[in-house]
């Protein structure tokens, strides 16, 4: 399928999982520079079927089972996005991604800088990352802290369908290396429409997901849908939450979550990732910095406890991750601060 | 156990005027020991400058000139890539770097191509096709591989990258990945390692067991070739003929070339305080500058006239270089926001609403 033959109209639901899917199908059709490579992409089509069929459509130069070894995988990729290709290098999961942080960190994120521009790292790493699929230690981590604090390096966390179309799309079009995490919780279990043809959505814009008055949740990942279970359970009892999807980490909106913090005076910040130096930290202390005069109660945070990990054990998972009841409860109780 | 460059310089040491200059025409020859010469001098001007309190650190590369001069003569200029480590300044001109730019680096002026961002010896120039690296051992090696994969995806046979680094950097899990991964995918890079018996203050016998690197290529089913790092030519040959098979489809080989470094690992460092004197003497005796220009003096190449003059030539060429870059401005304290990534780099963004 060329993409002017594509359906430039109308919409498509599907699963998050399936978005990913078709907009990586989409970019290979597109773009011959466009490569993926990781793990098991190739004859297995991903630990999670996402590129099932893609070898066999687009071949084994496109479609790239690396050897078992992380560093490389992004290592390698670098290289051929600084050669002028456009790789997308998969982590099969994101607790892998360790051995693979300095180039990451120390590479990527700093080819363009380095070089003053001479070199430039346009790549994409895709991983999955999140709990609450009994996953355990080493299959339930989110990273997304780890990496934030990195100047040269963008990162999004879009969760549902269309916005990880129009993400992932920006993703590959951006000149410089993009983090892109897919909260694997929400790969089947969350659906939506997707429009069709092609269409980016600017990395570092949020989203108002719920419109509210009464308090703000900041929230992305597989959280903000809880999230929005939450406030909408609460409309019965006539609270009214909105609801903002961050979407992008690095860089992030502050237009939109301080238009939103003006409004309803209240904000609570939802993410899984540990709550000590976490993105809801630096959340917090920009509104300290911008709108402290303009709140009507402390910032909130529900978030990942101060422990190295989820256990395997269905308590210690559950424990670890906060439900969509403890939700309800913070919102209730900062909308009738 | 370890072999290094004195055993090799025996049995390849080249004899009087049996000279077996693999193909290379007298005007390369002459080139090759232009830029040892030129390698040589840069170098000790980027310590003298360091000793005036010119310039903060320098680190030399005395030692690794045959190598460089004959792996730069193997290079392919507009086609090659080349991704170097820190101590490849020969390499760095061979392939068309300028000492201007070298001594822009050394001053972190402007017209370093990185405006002064970078720490010495960390080249780059996308024109020419030597990659950007940074200071973190053998991670290069990696994206080496990756502009090796590219030239292979895109079919451009003719084409293959030298990937250098000295055999410390060969412990690095990233050299090994780097390895392996061109291995398994036949891709056209020569994997260089400049055995210079030293990483700082750790010999080659606490990095590994094997008493070449080279031994180390049949477990990545790859050929490995010890080579002489003190003879151009013979660095040349073993080059050349690496790269024309990764050229042409024949997939990755490791060389290795003997050489040493004669100096402290950098301008912050003290070799005294762990390697001797004596040996250090040994092998200066072997110094690959004066023994090229003697060899081809021998040849008949070139004349003790023309060596003075080529000497004289680089002299002033390394003079001039040093006024002109020391005369060039700093980059201004602003441009320390500039290209973080492609447009206005604000980690928190605003927009109309
Ligand atoms: C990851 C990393 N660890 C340590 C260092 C510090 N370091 C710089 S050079 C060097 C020795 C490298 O030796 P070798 O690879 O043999 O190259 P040589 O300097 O001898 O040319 C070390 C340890 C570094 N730059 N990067
Ligand atoms: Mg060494």
């Amino acid at each position: 399928m060329t993409a002017t033959a594509q359906q430039q109209t109308g919409t498509t639901v599907m699963t998050n999982v399936e978005a990913v899917r078709t907009t990586l199908h989409d970019a290979l059709v597109r773009d011959d520079r466009v490569l993926i490579m990781g793990e098991d992409v190739g004859a297995r089509g991903n630990v999670f079927l996402i590129t099932k069929g893609f070898l066999e459509e687009f071949g084994a130069e496109r479609i790239i089972d690396t050897p078992l070894a992380e560093a490389s995988i992004v290592g390698v990729a670098i290289g051929m996005a600084m050669e002028g290709l456009r790789p997308i290098a998969e982590i099969q999961f994101a607790d892998f991604i360790y051995p693979a942080f300095n180039q990451i960190v120390g590479e990527a994120a700093k080819t363009r800088y380095r070089s003053n521009g001479d070199y430039t790292c346009p790549l994409v790493i895709r991983t999955p990352y999140g709990g609450g699929v009994r996953g355990a230690l080493s299959h339930s981590v989110s990273i997304e802290a780890l990496f934030y604090h990195v100047p040269g390096l963008t990162i999004v966390a879009p969760s549902t369908p269309a916005d990880i179309k129009g993400l992932l799309n920006a993703a590959i079009e951006c000149p410089d290396p993009v983090l892109f995490l897919e909260h694997k919780k929400t790969y089947r279990s969350v659906k939506g429409e997707v429009p069709a043809g092609y269409y980016t959505i600017p990395i570092g814009k949020a989203d108002v997901k719920k419109a509210g008055t009464d308090a703000t949740v900041v929230s992305y990942g597989y959280n903000l849908h809880q999230a929005l279970d939450a406030a909408n359970r609460l409309e019965s009892e006539g609270i009214s939450v909105e609801v903002v999807d961050l979407r992008s980490i690095r860089p992030m909106d502050k237009t939109t979550i301080l238009e939103s913090v003006r409004k309803t005076r209240k904000l609570l910040i939802i993410h899984e990732d540990n709550k000590f130096g976490g993105i809801g930290a630096e959340i917090s202390a920009m509104v300290a910095e911008e709108a402290l005069f303009d709140l009507d109660a402390p910032v909130r945070r529900l978030a990942g406890p101060d422990v190295p990990a989820m256990g395997y054990a269905a308590p210690l998972e559950d424990e670890f991750m906060t439900s969509t009841d403890e939700m309800v409860e913070a919102m209730r109780e900062l909308a009738k601060f | 156990m370890v072999q290094g460059i004195d055993s090799m310089a025996k049995t390849t040491a080249t004899r009087g005027r049996e000279l077996d200059r693999a193909g290379l025409s007298d005007e390369q020859l002459v080139a090759m020991l232009r830029n040892m010469l030129l390698q040589r001098q840069l170098d000790n001007r980027g310590f003298q400058l360091n000793r005036q309190g010119k310039i903060p650190f320098a680190l030399g590369s005395e030692g690794h000139e045959a190598v460089q001069s004959g792996a730069a003569m193997a290079f392919k200029r507009g086609a090659d890539a080349l991704v170097p480590y820190y101590r490849d300044l020969g390499l760095a001109l061979g392939v068309g770097m300028t000492p201007f730019e070298i001594l822009s680096s050394l001053f972190a002026r402007v017209t370093d191509r990185s405006m002064g961002r970078q720490f010495p010896n960390h080249y780059t120039n996308h024109d020419l096709g030597v990659l950007s690296i940074s200071s973190i051992i053998a991670a290069h090696c990696t994206h080496a591989v990756g502009v090796a994969a590219a030239f292979k995806y895109r079919g451009e046979s003719g084409r293959a990258v030298i990937c250098s680094n000295g055999e410390g950097a060969t412990s690095q899990g990233e050299w090994h990945e780097s390895v392996n991964y061109a291995a398994v995918h036949g891709l056209p890079i020569v994997f260089l390692v400049q055995n210079n018996e030293w990483a700082i203050s750790t010999p080659q016998d606490m990095q590994m067991k094997v008493a070449n690197v080279a031994d180390k290529a049949p477990g990545y089913g790859l050929p490995g070739v010890v080579t002489d790092g003190f003879s151009p030519i013979a660095t040349y040959k073993t080059m050349s003929e690496a790269l024309e098979r990764a050229r042409t489809g024949g997939g990755p080989t490791i060389v290795e070339a003997k050489c040493y470094r004669f100096l402290s690992h950098s301008t912050d460092d003290d070799d005294r305080t762990y390697r001797s004197r004596e040996v250090i003497e040994e092998r200066r005796k072997l110094d690959p500058v004066p023994r090229f220009e003697q060899v081809l003096i021998e040849a008949g190449v070139i004349d003790e006239a023309r060596a003075k003059q080529l000497k004289q030539e680089v002299l002033r060429e390394t003079n001039e270089a040093t006024d002109s870059a020391e005369a060039q401005p700093y980059p201004a304290p602003e441009t320390l926001y500039t290209n973080v990534v492609a447009g206005d780099h604000r980690p928190w963004q605003e927009f109309e609403s």
